[in-house]
């Protein structure tokens, strides 16, 4: 598959709160086609510290005006400067990058899990589906109801349901307290990304009710791309690159 | 029209840049960017006799202007590699030097007696200078016996051209490269990595698996620099220099220190591309210079 090395200028920095931004960039090159679940390696400018490029899944993508959009969640100083950037300011992406998600066939049912940035692939797909907007069940978990990122207007593509830890919104608990964990027989397909503990949660569900599931991980990178051979995950094939063989995985495939 | 070609004593390269052995995997992840020939070379990732699982997760930390490895040789042994993986980058229109790496001596020898024969791979570079495997590598490129020994062994089953990559973790690396040069090696590539170690404050813990690991990138490239420069001083087989060279002035000041060519690692990870920018930033600064020919620029250090 082709991957490219873009300058992307910057449209908008919108913070959803303290921590959670999205940023909009748009490329100087037609946009190359992106699965969702695949990701974008950006490089941080302006920070001495901060050497290495930060991964990021695609959230939004709009060929027509040849943008896509990443969820950055600040977690240390790479994300931090990030999010500090200012709309036309020019940045560097690596893309299109990993393999996303298998796609469900033709009147499949599926369940889209995510929490905290991880909402990001998750709503992706639930958006780029195929599927009838009621086979679609979009579960997004976060602390409190401050924390959920606007996005009423994926009801057109999903039924979006929503849990806090707190109960501020939605089902109060994490994502597997949500009803729809009782019932997983009626989906074909799970998919989810977020915190580790969420995902594994997830997974132990559809390992349970044997229910295909798939997951993103984010393990630490350099490059993306499948050289530095750093971002590893051991798996029932031995240790497979994060960044090339995922970072979408089939639950079948690790050791968890 | 400039002339980037150099010899490194039968090694012939289109031009003195080549991408450094575990930082281009086998040259195809670069091939998805973007034509390998314009590198000038490709050293393969480390292959060993046996697969190797390499070490656990987290393999890497960012420091600052570089970073901290610990991937410990991850793959599939040298069969895998000549029955799978050889046949599919074969006929890349560049130079393939394979990366050779062993936890004994004879390890060393049965990789090497494999390889040897393989005619699409231009040479061999012996690496006696990886700092993250418990067993060999680093341990034989810290002493002038081990690094002359496993030299020599390796010299008698391999015809081609030999390029011993060497340890900045000694006292004195000159010694080192006296050493092998002495062995009949062909070449010295310098440097590996620094052994260096990094802690999180807060959980208290390291930040790799093996709680020390190699640091690359910028932050050596000055050390590198130096140890070209007293190592190209010290011998007579020509120096192929790398140490976080990110740019095309980065190189030619390695060339001006005696490199005869130049390998490019970390940068890589940053940006597959600019192995490519920097063969042309080359290329404009001999035309800057009114130079012909890359083999002006080598040792030109004026003092």
């Amino acid at each position: 598959m082709k991957k490219v090395v873009d300058q992307f200028t910057v449209v908008s920095t919108i913070p959803y709160n303290s921590t959670n931004y999205c940023i909009t960039l748009k490329s100087h090159s037609p946009l190359e086609k992106i699965e969702a679940g695949q990701f974008t390696n950006v490089e941080i400018p302006g920070n001495k510290e901060v050497f290495l490029r930060r991964p990021f899944s695609v959230f939004e993508v709009d060929y027509k005006s040849n943008t896509l959009s990443i969820l950055v969640k600040i977690l240390g100083k790479g994300s931090k400067t990030l999010t500090e950037i200012r709309p036309g300011e020019i940045l560097s992406l690596i893309y299109p990058l990993g393999k996303g998600f298998t796609l469900p066939k033709n009147n499949e049912k599926i369940m889209a899990v995510g929490g905290g940035s991880g909402v990001a692939p998750v709503l992706h797909l639930a958006r780029n589906s195929g599927l009838p907007v009621d086979n679609v069940q979009v579960i997004l978990g976060a602390r409190s109801s401050g924390d959920h990122i606007p996005v009423d207007h994926y009801n057109q593509w999903a039924n979006c349901h929503y849990t806090t830890d707190d109960g501020s919104k939605g089902i109060h608990g994490v994502v597997t307290n949500h009803p729809l964990f009782n019932n997983l027989n009626e989906f074909d397909r799970i998919y989810a990304c977020g915190p580790l503990p969420m995902m594994k949660a997830v997974a132990a569900q559809a390992k349970k009710a044997n229910v295909t599931c798939e997951v993103s991980l984010e393990n630490l990178m350099a490059c993306g791309f499948g050289v530095c051979l750093c971002c590893i995950e051991p798996t029932t094939k031995g240790n497979l690159c994060v960044c090339t063989e995922g970072p979408v995985f089939n639950i079948n495939d690790l050791k968890w | 029209m400039v002339n980037l070609s150099v010899n490194i004593k039968g090694l012939a390269l289109k031009n003195p840049v080549m991408t450094a052995s575990g930082c281009s995997g086998f040259g195809e992840e670069l091939a998805d960017f973007y034509d390998v020939s314009q590198v000038g070379g490709i050293l393969l990732k480390g292959i060993t006799l046996k697969n190797r699982d390499g070490n656990p997760y987290p393999r890497m930390a960012e420091t600052p202007s570089g970073m901290l490895n610990a991937v410990g040789l991850q793959n599939k042994g040298v069969d895998y590699f000549i029955n799978h993986i050889y046949p599919r980058i074969k006929d890349y229109d560049t130079s393939l030097i394979v990366n050779v790496n062993g936890s004994t001596v004879e390890e060393y020898v049965e990789v090497t007696e494999k390889i040897a024969g393989l005619d699409k791979i231009a040479a061999m570079e012996l690496n006696i200078s990886c700092p993250n495997v418990k067993e060999g590598g680093m341990a034989f490129g810290v002493s002038c016996p081990s690094a002359e020994y496993v030299t020599r062994e390796v010299r008698k089953v391999y015809p081609k051209t030999l390029i011993v990559k060497l340890s900045p973790n000694v006292t004195d690396v000159t010694e080192i490269a006296k050493a092998v040069e002495g062995q009949g090696a062909d070449s010295v590539s310098l440097v590996n990595t620094f052994l260096g170690m990094g802690i999180d404050a807060e959980s208290r813990k390291p930040l790799l698996s093996t709680i020390t690991g190699g640091l690359s990138g910028p932050a050596i490239k000055p050390i590198a620099l130096r140890m070209v420069w007293q190592v190209s001083s010290a011998v007579k087989i020509p120096v192929i220099g790398l140490g976080g060279i990110m740019n095309a002035t980065d190189a030619i000041e390695f060339f001006l220190a005696g490199a005869s060519a130049v390998q490019v690692g970390t940068a890589i990870f940053k940006d597959p591309f600019i192995p490519i920018h920097i063969v042309d930033g080359i290329r404009d600064y001999m035309k800057r210079h009114n130079l012909n020919d890359i083999t002006e620029l080598i040792g030109g250090l004026q003092m």
